[in-house]
């Protein structure tokens, strides 16, 4: 039996902005076991960093978790106190953000950055601290630590600064992080030494990673069980091999002929149409104006999740229909 | 053979760089922008320019478009110098050569007049260039509104109701209201959700075919470049690193910079396991190149020869240039 690490349950997070309320997560639930890397996927809009920020529970304004279950290694992080989700947050789970720029301090070095982290979570003095400093940058591989530890993070590049980052949601030694499109904003050679990175701490330091990506190259890569997200939905759960031989989706299926690859060129299908406004999303299942498989109950009613095999789920009327060879 | 529609000529664009002195600005050096960059870009093909942020990419396209004018080297259209004409003819002959080649953005919020109706961006190109009477406007903008994918009635709108997606589609169709035989299009599809961006790409396959019209498709995404592209061209620092026919560059890349490139896509299969070649370090900074071949601080092939002399660039197989000492023991 796999053991759970993480399970969240019909997590709703809601933003009541001016101009309506935007239902960016609206019953998602999935689970992530220990040690098995997972991909949240979706696009923009699908719910997957605000997903994120709601296990964090650093949800900004005006969001709200409306209802739901945030189980983390037995305790519900929903509706915690905020001085006892300190011990988690940070601690036990790590985040490291899609902009390193902004998720840096640019006006404190390196090391007061990482040190106040390691401070915050365990007293010791300060010279302890810088010891752990430079064990942090040498474990993400940072060249020359002594020198880089002075350096404030303007003085970095983007793939060093994003290494920095990772360093810091590592400080505490967490049991599980969370990378939201860790390598977005990084060039491909870049790309490539970051995601190694990530690949050897999970065996290195026996961390559960989950990786938020719109990425399918990067999820084929890292993950060995995937979360399909679209406007705020789970669309599908499969472990990742499933997902891309035999994907029951048709937002999967579509999105995996949608994408080009470097391997082969190929007859690109494009997805009609663009994603739903989540003020006012689409009735029934929020995929079916872009479906090809679309029949009238779709439009009524939000399909159930359903299984279609063991550790699968699929929340699609049609989808023992679907198949690859359907779609072309 | 067939004259080429453009024909780039040893392309250099350096940008200075100052540092603020007391009384006056003291030059420190140049961003090499582009050095030395040569390309040939037949009727109806579409041309691949790819390398990381930082490579001279966007710079060499503006470049070619004459959006910013060369150091030196000459952009040849139909067998045309643009540069020379530029700087000497009439305003109606530079007009008439850049009616004839058109760009489309990588941002789509940015590239549009927010104050503007879609109607108004489109026809803009008749009141500039004059090709078109009034009275045949409305039905020129109908006519590219379809062609683009989008309907009559978008024509009233402002690019704020529209999507990204639709967005890009309506710089395109501003593009091609000038009727060009040449498009700069740089990184059209980077900024767009994923599953918008095979609507993008298709819809430039398509134009490429019925319209006959050439492509400069600048990109870093390699997998949507082995997509549309005939040819490919791999820039690293400002110059060319390999230049080849899309096969045989993704198949054989014979420059390490470039196998290294293609080696670090990640591949949508989870059943194929490429061996990765990971590049230490970063890009250098284009203000201080490395000596001889660029690339040689990060090569794991790199000799002294590499630091010392630059490579020439040279055809080691038929239509596949590339520039490196040691090209032909990747040869397969």
């Amino acid at each position: 039996m796999a053991d759970t690490l993480l399970q969240v349950e019909d997590l709703k997070t809601y933003f009541f902005t001016e101009a309506g309320v935007v239902k960016a997560v609206d019953g998602t639930s999935f689970e992530v076991n220990r040690g098995e890397p997972l991909g949240l996927v979706g696009e923009s809009g699908s719910g997957k960093t605000i997903t994120a920020l709601s296990i964090l529970g650093v949800i900004p304004r005006p969001g709200k978790i409306i209802s739901g279950k945030i189980v983390f290694d037995g305790q519900n992080l929903v509706g915690m106190k905020d001085k006892d989700l300190r011990t988690i947050r940070g601690r036990r789970i790590g985040y490291v953000s899609q902009d390193p720029n902004s998720s840096l301090d640019p006006l404190y070095t390196v090391e007061s950055q990482l040190s106040e982290v390691i401070m915050a979570h365990e007293k010791m003095p300060r010279d302890d601290a810088k010891q752990r400093v430079l064990k942090l940058l040498n474990l993400v591989r940072i060249s020359e630590p002594e020198a880089r530890m002075k350096a404030y993070p303007h003085e970095l590049s983007g793939g060093m600064r994003q290494r920095i980052a990772i360093a810091r949601a590592l400080a505490a030694n967490p049991d599980m992080l969370i990378a939201d499109e860790p390598t977005t904003n990084l060039d491909v050679t870049i790309q490539a030494q970051v995601l190694e990175l990530l690949k050897s701490l999970e065996s290195d330091l026996g961390m559960t990673l989950i990786l938020i990506t719109h990425d399918m190259g990067i999820v084929a890569e890292m993950t060995k069980k995937v979360v399909v997200l679209y406007a705020g939905r789970v669309a599908e759960v499969a472990d990742t091999h499933s997902i891309y031989t035999n994907p029951k989706h048709p937002y999967t299926a579509a999105l995996l002929q949608s994408v080009p690859r470097i391997d082969r060129k190929k007859n690109l299908i494009p997805i009609p149409g663009s994603i739903p406004n989540l003020i006012t999303p689409p009735t029934g299942c929020r995929f079916h104006p872009r479906c090809s498989f679309m029949v009238d109950k779709c439009a009524v009613d939000q399909p159930p999740l359903e299984s279609p095999g063991p550790g699968r789920e699929v929340a699609c009327y049609r989808w023992k229909d679907i198949s690859l060879e359907r779609m072309k | 053979m067939d004259e080429p529609l453009v024909k780039v000529d040893n392309l250099v664009k350096y940008f200075p760089v100052y540092e603020r002195g007391i009384l006056m600005r003291k030059k420190v050096g140049d961003v090499h922008a582009v050095d030395g960059l040569s390309l040939v870009i037949g009727k109806g093909q579409t041309i691949g320019l790819v390398g990381e942020s930082g490579c001279g990419k966007t710079t060499a396209g503006k470049v070619i478009l004459e959006l910013i004018p060369p150091d030196s080297g000459e952009i040849y259209f139909e067998g045309k110098p643009v540069h020379q004409t530029l700087m000497k003819a009439s305003a109606a002959e530079k007009k008439a050569l850049r009616r004839n080649m058109q760009m489309v953005f990588q941002n789509p919020y940015g590239s549009l007049d927010p104050r503007m109706t879609v109607f108004d961006i489109i026809s803009e190109a008749f009141v500039v260039h004059k090709h078109v009477p009034k009275k045949e406007w409305k039905e020129r903008v109908y006519a590219l509104l379809k062609e683009v994918g989008l309907e009559e009635y978008h024509a009233e709108r402002y690019p704020h109701e529209f999507s990204g997606g639709q967005r890009q589609r309506i710089s395109i169709a501003r593009a091609l209201a000038t009727e060009p035989k040449f498009i700069v299009a740089d990184e059209p599809v980077s900024s767009l959700d994923v599953s918008v961006r095979a609507q993008i790409l298709t819809l430039l396959e398509e134009l490429q075919a019925r319209e006959g019209i050439s492509f400069l498709y600048i990109s870093h995404d390699l997998s949507s470049v082995r997509q549309i592209t005939q040819f490919v061209a791999v820039m690293y620092l400002g110059k060319l690193m390999e230049y080849a026919s899309v096969d045989d560059l993704f198949q054989n890349p014979l420059n390490p910079y470039t196998i290294a490139l293609l080696s670090a896509v990640p591949i949508p299969d989870p059943e194929k396991k490429t061996v990765r070649i990971v590049l230490p370090g970063d890009v250098p900074s284009p203000i201080n190149p490395p000596s001889g071949c660029r690339f040689h601080p990060r090569c794991q092939y790199a000799t002294d020869l590499c630091s010392q002399k630059e490579p020439d660039w040279r055809e080691l197989k038929p239509g596949h240039f590339v520039s490196c000492h040691y090209a032909e023991k990747f040869v397969k």
